[in-house]
């Protein structure tokens, strides 16, 4: 007992070394930095597509290219839309209806969910005869499946309920890499444009940076008060945007390996459920529980434009690759595309 | 949400999240207009105000949230758990029933976020207090506290036993309601900040809380494996926010032109006028491409690389300079990474064959280091097996290769051929407009018309976006 007492008060002394480091590069304040960049300016975004046809719940939305999206809802199906024309290519029954994620893979080939189930379940669009049918069951994980990203068509990333976020091979459905260091539920996760490093969010509060070849952790983040529920990076790869329960969003920055912006207002008191940032990065767009979707300048933190027009929380939201439009899905059953 | 314990100094912190998030539940059900319908209760022979049925909670939350039966009684039981919600009759337990059992809200004074921790010598006030009004009162672990409290807050006793007499002396001249309530309130409140044993503590454990912790072992190996992360950590080079501040906003502003969201694109935006000719004119294999596509190539080397169209004109130019051959093994690197796993060590072998043995018929220029632990991780190949090639002549093209590219007339010759799209306006007459919806009636339409031109004149917009 005596040296685990020890081992700890050593951990959080070098917690402490490392906070003052971190104060130690910080030169400038944000306001001071952007006092000089021009203002955005109200950005008012209007509805112009309303995707109808879940019945429940959309839990999950992402992007395969500008036009094509898939969606997961608790009624059991995944609906990968044409969005520009509403229809629906694909509507793929599920096995089980408590999906929490989706993913589409970057080659448009393939689509992936999972939920309460425990598993990742990995689906072949091309398939030869036209048929939308189950290529891979990943199974291993002793919690629910809260997130999943495809590396390409034969990897994909996955966060849990179990603490832990697992890079898995396809085609053998096997576990390349396990990333355990949480302590808390993984929620959420993100890959970095160059797919050398991908970032996870978790209940613990904090968010990590992992290695995607070597399976360690590179850098840790704290300094949210509740659970974090989003995570995304920053467009150029050198930051970390997160989207917490404790109503805040926060940008970490990679290099000075620190917090460097808080988005937050005294007038949002309900938690982030989803952000995705503009293609310059210049905006982001965050879902709150409060039905609406707040939109941040995302360098003087301040609030510019707002998306109402759901009946009940936005669970999800995504801006295309193009950078053309977002999508934010929601509990009301109804997907919008914004721009 | 989480209510969680990881260490004892950093309980109320991380709890208050989540207390807000029910306090706030509890205010909108207390709203004069929209909470639950309160009424008064008979209790005995005293009519308490202000209470509700167990039904009540359960339907309200039903009906207020669209959730099903059983949701609605866990929430209503952990209003409840969390001392916000009380019995009034007795059994006086920290149970929600969905039947006619009276309930009422606790007042804030008693709140967890208010009144945390709850200090022993309120508490030992609170069984003095009970002891005196009728001896013999206390239950079985209530005495066992009140004396364990008698031995060690001594000192104060005599406090104590004053505080006891007058408050009770205080609460004789109440209204017998009155003073019911106000029991109820404080019994309550310690129900939940000392349960008896036997009893899950809601302080110290949330739902499903012991399953979670017994997933991550805070145990010694856990430490050090915090001490080693943390050593590495700390012996990271940080660069000063200023400059990560700065190349923020230099990013900002280089990008913004190609943000659609931000500044429009041209020819039209297709979501806005239903043209589609902006997708046409950027597609990978259209003749010759717009200004913006050819000015983002020179941000940085990705751009470049990850434009198709943007890599067949770089191979171009390096095959002018007889330098092709690192393109083409960069991209072979790529497709070992990202390809599937049985192919990997034909893949390899491939590219051994034309790229890295000696006398290869396209062999490119690694240095000796890289080039021996290469080979020798060819042995056993991989995935990432040729990373560190990749990486060599990757930054090669990038120093050298790359920045004579922007400067060379192949690139500028495109740069100045390159088209800059005419911008399509959005017809204002609504005819004219392709109907995505059913069309409106025609009365609707000169209306629409009018307003239109209102719209087009004055500076206010239309949309869905509200006022901050």
């Amino acid at each position: 007992m005596g040296e685990m007492e020890q081992l700890r008060k050593e951990a959080e002394s070098l917690k402490d070394e490392i906070t003052a480091a971190r104060k130690a590069v910080q030169d400038l304040t944000l306001q001071d930095h952007v006092a000089g960049t021009a203002v955005v300016g109200r950005v008012q975004l209007k509805t112009r597509k309303t995707l109808r046809g879940h019945l429940s719940k959309i839990y999950a939305v992402h992007w395969g290219d500008s036009k094509l999206c898939v969606s997961a809802s608790q009624d059991g199906k995944l609906i990968v839309w044409d969005s520009y024309t509403t229809n629906k290519v694909h509507a793929i029954p599920l096995k089980s209806s408590w999906v929490m994620t989706c993913a589409y893979a970057p080659s448009g080939n393939m689509v992936a969910c999972g939920g309460l189930d425990n598993m990742c379940s990995i689906y072949n669009l091309k398939g030869k005869d036209g048929n939308v049918k189950v290529m891979r069951e990943l199974a291993a994980h002793t919690g629910y499946l809260s997130c999943c990203r495809f590396l390409n068509d034969n990897e994909i990333i996955t966060s849990s309920g179990d603490c832990t976020c697992v890079l898995w091979d396809i085609e053998t459905g096997s576990q390349k890499t396990v990333f355990a260091g949480h302590l808390g539920d993984c929620m959420s996760l993100g890959v970095a444009p160059d797919f050398n490093t991908f970032i996870s969010g978790a209940c613990d509060f904090t968010a990590k940076l992992w290695d995607i070849r070597d399976g360690q952790c590179r850098q840790t983040f704290g300094g949210h008060e509740s659970d974090i529920n989003a995570i995304g990076f920053f467009p150029n790869g050198n930051a970390v945007i997160t989207g917490s329960d404790d109503a805040s969003c926060k940008l970490y920055d990679l290099r000075s390996d620190q917090e460097l912006i808080t988005y937050q207002d005294s007038g949002i008191m309900c938690g982030v459920t989803s952000l995705a940032p503009s293609l310059s990065g210049r905006l982001i767009l965050a879902g709150y529980d409060d039905f609406n979707c707040n939109i941040w300048d995302s360098l003087k933190a301040e609030r510019v434009g707002v998306l109402s027009g759901h009946d009940n929380r936005v669970s999800c939201i995504g801006v295309t690759p193009d950078g053309m439009a977002c999508c934010t899905g929601s509990w009301d059953s109804f997907l919008k595309i914004w721009n | 949400m989480t209510i969680n314990t990881l260490s004892q100094d950093g309980v109320q912190r991380q709890q208050m999240p989540c207390l807000t998030k029910m306090e706030r539940m509890i205010i909108s059900m207390q709203d004069p207009d929209m909470g639950i319908k309160l009424r008064n209760q008979r209790l005995l022979i005293t009519v308490i105000p202000h209470a509700m049925t167990g039904v009540d909670i359960v339907e309200w939350l039903i009906k207020k949230f669209s959730i099903s039966d059983e949701e609605a009684l866990h929430v209503g039981q952990l209003f409840i758990k969390y001392g916000y919600i009380y019995p009034l009759k007795e059994p006086r337990n920290l149970i929600l029933k969905a039947d006619d059992s009276s309930y009422r809200f606790q007042t804030p004074y008693y709140w967890m976020s208010t009144r945390w921790p709850a200090s022993e010598l309120d508490y030992a006030i609170y069984l003095a207090k009970k002891n005196i009004r009728k001896q013999g009162e206390l239950i079985e672990y209530e005495k066992e506290c009140y004396n364990a409290l008698h031995k060690r807050i001594n000192h104060t006793w005599d406090f104590v036993v004053m505080q006891a007499r007058e408050q009770l002396r205080a609460s004789k001249q109440r209204r017998k309601a009155d003073r019911i309530v106000l029991e109820c309130q404080e019994q309550a409140y310690w129900l939940v900040n000392r349960p008896p044993p036997g009893t899950q503590d809601s302080i110290d454990h949330g739902p499903e809380r012991r399953t979670m912790n017994t997933r991550v072992q805070l145990n010694a190996e856990f430490y050090k494996k915090e001490i080693e992360h943390n050593r590495i950590s700390l012996a990271r080079n940080r660069v000063k926010s200023s400059i990560c501040l700065e190349s923020y906003v230099k990013y900002c502003e280089q990008y913004q032109p190609h943000d659609p969201i931000m500044q429009g694109c041209l020819p039209s935006n297709p979501w806005i006028t239903d043209d589609i000719m902006f997708w046409n004119m950027t597609s990978e294999t259209v003749a010759l491409p717009t200004k913006l596509r050819v000015e983002r190539w020179s941000f940085c080397f990705m751009e470049l690389l990850n434009d198709p169209m943007g890599r067949k004109e770089f191979l171009t130019y390096l095959e002018k300079e007889f330098s092709a051959e690192n393109l083409c093994f960069w991209q072979a690197c790529e497709d070992v990474r990202h390809g599937e796993t049985a192919k990997i060590p034909e893949k390899v072998d491939e590219v051994y064959k034309q790229f890295l043995a000696p006398g290869a018929s396209r062999w490119v220029n690694i240095d000796s280091k890289t080039m021996e632990k290469t080979l020798e991780g060819l042995k056993r190949p991989h995935r990432f097996v040729l990373d560190d090639a990749q990486m060599h002549i990757y930054f090669l093209m990038k120093k050298d290769s790359y920045p004579r590219y922007l400067k060379s007339e192949l690139y500028k010759n495109l740069l100045a051929r390159a088209i800059v799209p005419q911008e399509t306006k959005k017809s204002v007459f609504p005819f004219m407009r392709r109907q995505r919806h059913s069309s409106p009636s025609p009365a609707l339409a000169t209306q629409t018309a009018e307003d239109d031109g209102k719209a087009k004149n004055s500076n206010s917009n239309s949309g869905t976006a509200s006022r901050l």
